[in-house]
């Protein structure tokens, strides 16, 4: 070790002491250790230019100016990619609860996605309900609806967990102020958004709104998307949905998500259109 | 053609040649998906059996996709030099493989025999290979290419510098390629996957880097991978772009999707060789990976392994400085898991270095299938005992855009260090002077991003 690597050590080691410091507080009850608030930062211990630093990392979310020992990066650089890693994994397996469900009077139908595995591997099941799912939303729900809500778990079950009770109450009173009725809202278990077509064929509503989990990122693990489609049906193509994608707390807000969605549902239905033919 | 063998008192009577090459490949979820897969293990097997002791002639003469039907069969039948088929085709997929893994085998003689294959021949071979044959036979292989700088010499591992940000903020991108030349990654290309596909914007971005690397003196390439007709107008209204990129698929229908033909790529070729600003030969970027057929639903019953060499047969048309299997990224309904992964990481690479490209591999991974970071370390160390010309580093490897993880800078630099290997020896004489690199290894003022304010 020559003389600079020595001197880096040293302050590597005083960095991670006084972060340690700062984050962990003793439970005397419990007798061990809790950590509040979490400072992930490393440094580069000797920049050329310190105040260069902050600099760059202010203009990417790229995890830059992390720092290394020998060429691997450092615990707590690595700790904090595992830990967005697995809140990503954790929200593919996950599932909405029942509670929240209830909250909101949604009932469950399914896909014919079986389990997780076969989900992930047959984006075709989850495009269709079973015969089950098509009997109970036949009885249970209003046919010809001017707007059906329809949420589903997708990719990222806590993308419902953390937007809907935002997103819900600010859709439904965006459908009052936009002088729309909606029929009997459900919740699909195991949905890819083309289910919205079968659903479609079922209860022929005018329009459709799906909010669906998106593919979780490690920068946010509950991203939702709403999609919206004009007389959805069987065949429709990509090309004729709508969508606001990125909803959460550090993207589009779900509340302001929730307002721009009954905007879109009206014009929709004004103009008898959706997707690549709806100006909006 | 025998298609039919009996194994274990069990007969297997198989249809076509399609059917052969589709169950003769490792269990992937893309050929489930596509409904062509083996339906039990014993079945796989007896596949590969068959396909072992077809000849060459049997799979020329048997073509998954006519020439007729498909511009993409035409450019690899195109490709084939008759005198050196001649000679080989009466070997066996089985002799073939052996011969490949022969010790008196070496880069002088597949070089030569490859001008003799197709890609449908090289892709039977692979599925008959065991993961360490894919390694073995690819660390004989070397393929040299120049675009500013050459890459692919033995011993020498290159890395693209991947500095995505979700906006194309200038800065940000800035940013992230000190991150990676403080590293020594970046001797393979600066390359930047745009949010924003204009000409205006794309040219922005060229430029910016171009002047990077002008002001720095850094030996290296600069590319920005927008949709090639974008890149196009972006040249024609001053972009300086070293190098040209494309996504390819190995069918016709495949690249319609895509939105380009054979035609528009050899419109695309004539536009960089007169205006590109690299010296040359060699200044095409083209990526692949298994499965993007299917998703196009242009894969005509072909199994994705097979498309994929056929993604290979259209690139070697342009002589390319580098081609890039995205392995990971399509998602898990084509990959599942791991074992999947890497195994599809092994075969890509092996089939693009006996088509002769110079290949990488940006071994990654999206947050559904079933795979994490220790997986794609393990893939990556494969990687480079089997030769690859260069890996894909992004910061951490977590890309902010693209939302996917790959490899780090860090991990491009420990791969180095652990196997004995060198950056590309212009790119190294450089990082010396600048003071980050010191025989081989990186010195105590790398990881600083600084040094470039």
């Amino acid at each position: 070790m020559n003389q600079a690597d020595i001197q880096q050590e040293k302050l590597i080691m005083e960095l991670q002491t006084k972060i340690s410091d700062k984050i962990i507080d003793k439970d005397e009850d419990e007798k061990s250790f809790h950590y509040t608030v979490v400072d992930w930062s490393t440094y580069v211990p000797n920049p050329k230019f310190p105040e260069g630093i902050d600099e760059l990392r202010k203009v990417t979310p790229a995890r830059i100016g992390v720092w290394r020992t020998g060429t691997r990066p450092l615990t707590k650089t690595i700790l904090k990619l595992q830990l967005d890693h697995a809140a990503a994994v954790d929200a593919v397996n996950g599932e909405v609860s029942d509670s929240l469900l209830k909250e909101f009077n949604l009932f469950t139908v399914e896909t014919c996605y079986e389990n997780k595995e076969v989900y992930l591997k047959r984006p075709d099941k989850g495009r269709v309900l079973t015969e089950e799912a098509v009997k109970m939303i036949q009885e249970k729900c209003v046919k010809n609806p001017q707007v059906q809500i329809v949420v589903s778990d997708g990719l990222s079950a806590s993308a419902i967990e953390a937007n809907l009770r935002d997103i819900y109450p600010a859709l439904l009173d965006a459908l009052e102020v936009n002088g729309l009725t909606q029929g009997t809202p459900f919740f699909v278990k195991g949905g890819r958004v083309a289910c919205m077509d079968h659903i479609g064929e079922i209860l022929q509503p005018e329009v459709l709104v799906l909010l669906i989990g998106e593919r979780p990122g490690l920068v946010s693990a509950n991203s939702m998307s709403a999609y919206m489609c004009y007389r959805p049906r069987k065949g429709t193509i990509e090309s004729e949905r709508t969508v606001i994608s990125n909803i959460h707390s550090g993207g589009t807000l779900p509340v302001e998500a929730g307002a721009y969605i009954g905007t879109i549902l009206r014009k929709m239905i004004d103009q008898k259109a959706s997707g690549l033919h709806l100006e909006l | 053609m025998k298609t039919t063998i009996t194994l274990m008192g069990k007969t297997y009577q198989f249809k076509s040649l399609k059917e052969i090459m589709a169950k003769a490949n490792e269990e992937k979820s893309g050929d489930q998906l596509a409904g062509i897969h083996a339906q039990d293990a014993q079945e796989r097997i007896a596949a590969r059996h068959v396909l072992s002791e077809l000849t060459l002639a049997d799979i020329r003469n048997n073509p998954l996709l006519p020439p007729e039907e498909d511009e993409v069969s035409r450019v690899i039948e195109e490709g084939v030099n008759e005198k050196i088929y001649a000679s080989i085709r009466n070997w066996t997929v089985a002799e073939l493989r052996e011969y490949l893994l022969s010790p008196n085998v070496t880069n002088n003689e597949i070089t030569h025999i490859r001008r003799g294959l197709t890609s449908e021949m090289i892709a039977a071979v692979t599925k008959i290979m065991t993961n360490l044959d894919l390694i073995q036979a690819a660390s004989k292989i070397t393929v040299e290419t120049r675009c500013n700088t050459t890459i692919g010499q033995k011993g020498r591992l290159a890395g693209r510098a991947q500095p995505n940000h979700p906006n194309d903020n200038l800065q940000g991108i800035k940013a992230a390629i000190f991150e990676a030349l403080s590293y020594g990654v970046g001797d393979a290309v600066i390359g930047i996957n745009p949010v924003i596909d204009t000409a205006d914007s794309v040219k922005a971005i060229l430029n910016m880097t171009k002047e990077l690397i002008e002001k720095w003196n850094i030996p290296t390439q600069n590319c920005v991978l927008a949709h090639v007709t974008t890149q196009m107008r972006a040249i024609k209204q001053g972009g300086s772009a070293d190098l040209l990129f494309q996504s390819l698929a190995g069918t016709e229908q495949g690249n319609k999707a895509f939105g380009i033909s054979v035609e528009l790529l050899d419109e695309a070729n004539e536009l960089i060789l007169k205006e590109g600003t690299a010296a040359g030969p060699n200044v095409w970027y083209f990526e692949t990976g298994q499965g993007s057929e299917l998703s196009a639903d242009a894969h005509h019953g072909i199994d994705q392994l097979t498309l994929e060499a056929r993604c290979y047969g259209l690139a070697k048309r342009y002589k390319p400085f580098i081609v890039n299997t995205v392995v990971g990224f399509i998602g898990p309904e084509y990959l599942y898991n791991s074992k999947q992964v890497i195994r599809a990481g092994l075969e890509d690479h092996f089939m693009g270095k006996l088509h002769g490209l110079p290949m990488g591999v940006d071994v990654c991974y999206t947050n559904h299938m079933k795979a994490d970071q220790n997986d794609m370390e393990n893939l990556a160390v494969l990687l480079a005992a089997a030769g690859v010309n260069f890996l894909i580093g992004v910061a951490m490897a977590d890309d902010c855009m693209l939302n996917y993880q790959s490899l780090s800078f860090h991990d491009i630099a420990t791969l180095r260090e652990l196997l004995h290997m060198r950056p590309a020896p212009e790119f190294e004489r450089w990082l010396e002077k600048m003071g980050i690199m010191e025989n081989g290894k990186l010195t105590s003022i790398a990881g600083d991003p600084t040094l470039f304010l």
